[in-house]
């Protein structure tokens, strides 16, 4: 099942002379996979996953994510689609310092309507498959910089969306957490949610099962590993 | 419906977020930030404290006014003559008691008439300082009739108004400087010595004897040359007829010339300075609010400050499904939320006021409570009128725009 589509997308930034973010990407993630784009800084991939993730509209082209065409959508239904199909997990990991790490959790769902104490359950359950189980009332000035990225994943997942976008989630931590928050990207994609990472580590994209190279806005190359 | 809208609605509903949620997430900068959340709530306080202290102490006030209004009565009527603009002091017919008393639905008549004369403390006291002291006749049952009291002493009674004696008034006695009746006090009267027997406490309804000195028709005869005819007549009547009553008074008492003869109900005055009190309240209540949109003014500065501090905040909120509504009231929210907080504040600083005013005044603490719920209900209005060009703002940030400024 396609998750996430992007047909002849192009994304041009006004200005004199107008920047061309990306050109013609066709790209199509189906559920299940584990995917790093790859880049030089400048190279579109941070575009891409913003329009993936609809916070941004494509200039031309079709973006389709768990089979709506965002273009088609109101602000409600982008913001429903949002709220149940994507989690984002960024490099800052935007996580709210007044709250605890089982609460920064939870807030990955009130905005489907769902009961705070299901909220609550869920997000406990979710920080403990990130192996947080530990540190529920911690707040985020409390915990190390590779637990409070497991933080912003445990947000991300809370909801089961259909796919998950991470935008260089390891560009803030050291060698040794950054690996441990690959490995466990790998492990909550061999439990079958879909990722798309991108990142400007060739190292990091190496051993993952499919990869794919921007430049200059365009796809270079999408190689699966056999 | 699109193809692909209709494919997303199989798969969710929408982004959707519960009423109590939404108290969460507004409550959620208030208590981060707490210091500015109270000093912008403060702006609102005084605003809402000055109008229920305002309302409060003029409520009280005015009760206090019509209580004693209730106590003194609307019942009481006066009688005197039309005053010619420096002409001589005009009287009333003689037999203007007795006739008024005839009349149905009066229950008392009492009258006091001119004296030629003056009061000092004694005979050294040069005739030019009068303290604009008045000395009337009056009858013995005037005190009844104006349901007055005695400080000190006696009034005038069918024994003492044939001799000597006097009675002072509240403001009279403490100008010539007697606080006690001791039967020994003699004031220089009319060239002549009287004693005081009695000190009159205040009488509301009749303030012109406060500054008076009485002694009786009788002795006034005598002694002092006065003709007996009254220039001024209470009349007490049955509470329910005081208006018909004096409809027919000034016929009555003159039926020759009616328009010669005036008849007043001094309780209308009191009446009016509870009137008054309303306006005078209009005034600080226009204070009160002048505060009010000043604290709104606070408000709508400090919700733009949150609006610039928190653009990741609101980036990561619409990241995680937040519609552009949603955002929006959730700012107005906290703007109600601190206006709220400042008006509960305020509405515990004016009341107490009011309480402890009114107390040291022996009022009774009379604060409307559906004032406090309007004023209340106001305070959330200015809030949410000061939050919306704010929320306005937040929720026009694009998402990305928001999470890049981070």
């Amino acid at each position: 099942m396609t998750v996430l589509e992007l047909a002849q997308v192009t994304k041009t930034y006004p200005g004199n002379p107008p920047v061309s973010a990306l050109r013609s990407i066709e790209l199509s993630i189906q559920a299940g996979e584990l995917i790093g784009v790859v880049g030089p800084s400048g190279s579109g991939k941070s575009t891409l996953l913003q329009l993936a993730g609809t916070l941004e509209m494509p200039t031309s082209g079709l973006v389709r994510v768990a089979g709506a065409d965002v273009s088609q959508l109101s602000d409600r239904d982008l913001s429903g689609l949002r709220a149940c199909h994507i989690g984002f997990v960024f490099q800052q990991f935007f996580l709210l310092e007044s709250l605890s790490a089982l609460d920064n959790v939870a807030a990955g769902l009130i905005y489907r309507g769902e009961p705070r104490g299901h909220r609550l359950q869920v997000a406990a359950e979710t920080l403990a498959r990130v192996g947080l189980g530990h540190r529920l009332g911690h707040r985020p000035s409390q915990l190390s910089g590779g637990e409070r990225q497991r933080v912003a994943i445990a947000r991300a997942l809370v909801g089961r969306p259909s796919i998950v976008l991470a935008d260089e989630p390891t560009g803030n931590l050291d060698s040794i957490a950054g690996a441990g928050i690959i490995r466990l990207l790998r492990d909550l994609n061999a439990e079958g949610t879909t990722i798309l990472m991108i990142t400007h580590s060739s190292d990091l994209v190496v051993d993952l099962p499919r990869r794919v190279e921007l430049l200059d806005g365009q796809i270079k190359s999408d190689r699966r590993s056999p | 419906m699109p193809h692909s809208a209709h494919a997303l609605r199989r798969s969710h509903s929408g982004a959707h977020l519960r009423k109590s949620d939404l108290l969460s997430l507004a409550s959620l900068g208030p208590r981060t930030r707490r210091l500015r959340a109270a000093l912008s709530a403060g702006g609102i306080a005084i605003g809402v404290a000055t109008v229920v202290a305002v309302v409060g102490l003029s409520q009280s006030s005015k009760a206090q006014l019509l209580a004693q209004l209730d106590l003194l009565g609307t019942n009481l009527l006066t009688v005197a003559p039309s005053q010619d603009v420096g002409g001589p002091q005009a009287t009333l017919p003689k037999l203007a008691p007795a006739m008024v008393a005839r009349i149905g639905r009066v229950q008392e008549v009492s009258s006091i008439g001119q004296v030629n004369a003056h009061v000092y403390r004694n005979d050294r006291i040069p005739d030019a300082n009068t303290d604009a002291l008045t000395v009337y006749a009056a009858d013995p049952d005037l005190l009844t009739t104006l349901q007055g009291h005695m400080a000190h002493g006696e009034f005038l009674s069918a024994a003492t108004n044939r001799y000597p004696a006097v009675v002072l008034g509240a403001e009279t006695a403490q100008t010539l400087g007697v606080d006690r009746v001791d039967g020994a006090t003699q004031l220089w009267l009319g060239h002549h010595y009287f004693t005081v027997i009695g000190i009159l406490k205040p009488i509301p309804l009749a303030a012109n004897l406060d500054r008076a000195a009485l002694v009786g028709f009788p002795i006034a005869t005598v002694l002092l040359h006065a003709d007996g005819s009254p220039v001024t007549m209470y009349v007490r009547t049955d509470p329910d007829n005081s208006l018909s009553v004096a409809s027919v008074l000034a016929a009555t008492v003159n039926p020759a010339h009616p328009a010669a003869v005036t008849v007043n109900r001094p309780s209308d005055a009191l009446a009016a300075r509870a009137a008054a009190k309303d306006a005078f309240q209009n005034l600080l209540l226009g204070l009160g609010a002048v505060a009010l949109l000043v604290g709104a003014i606070g408000i709508v500065n400090v919700m733009f400050i949150a609006v610039i501090e928190r653009r990741t905040e609101i980036g990561l909120w619409r990241a995680l499904g937040a519609t552009r509504f949603y955002i929006g009231i959730q700012f107005i929210t906290e703007s109600i939320l601190i206006s709220l907080l400042g008006a509960v504040v305020g509405c515990l600083v004016g009341v107490v006021t009011v309480a402890v005013y009114s107390h040291q005044r022996q009022w009774t603490t009379d604060i409307p409570p559906l004032a406090l719920v309007v004023i209340v209900a106001c305070a959330a209005i200015v809030g949410a009128i000061a939050g919306l060009y704010p929320a306005l703002r937040a929720a026009r940030l694009a998402p990305i725009d928001a999470l890049r400024s981070a």
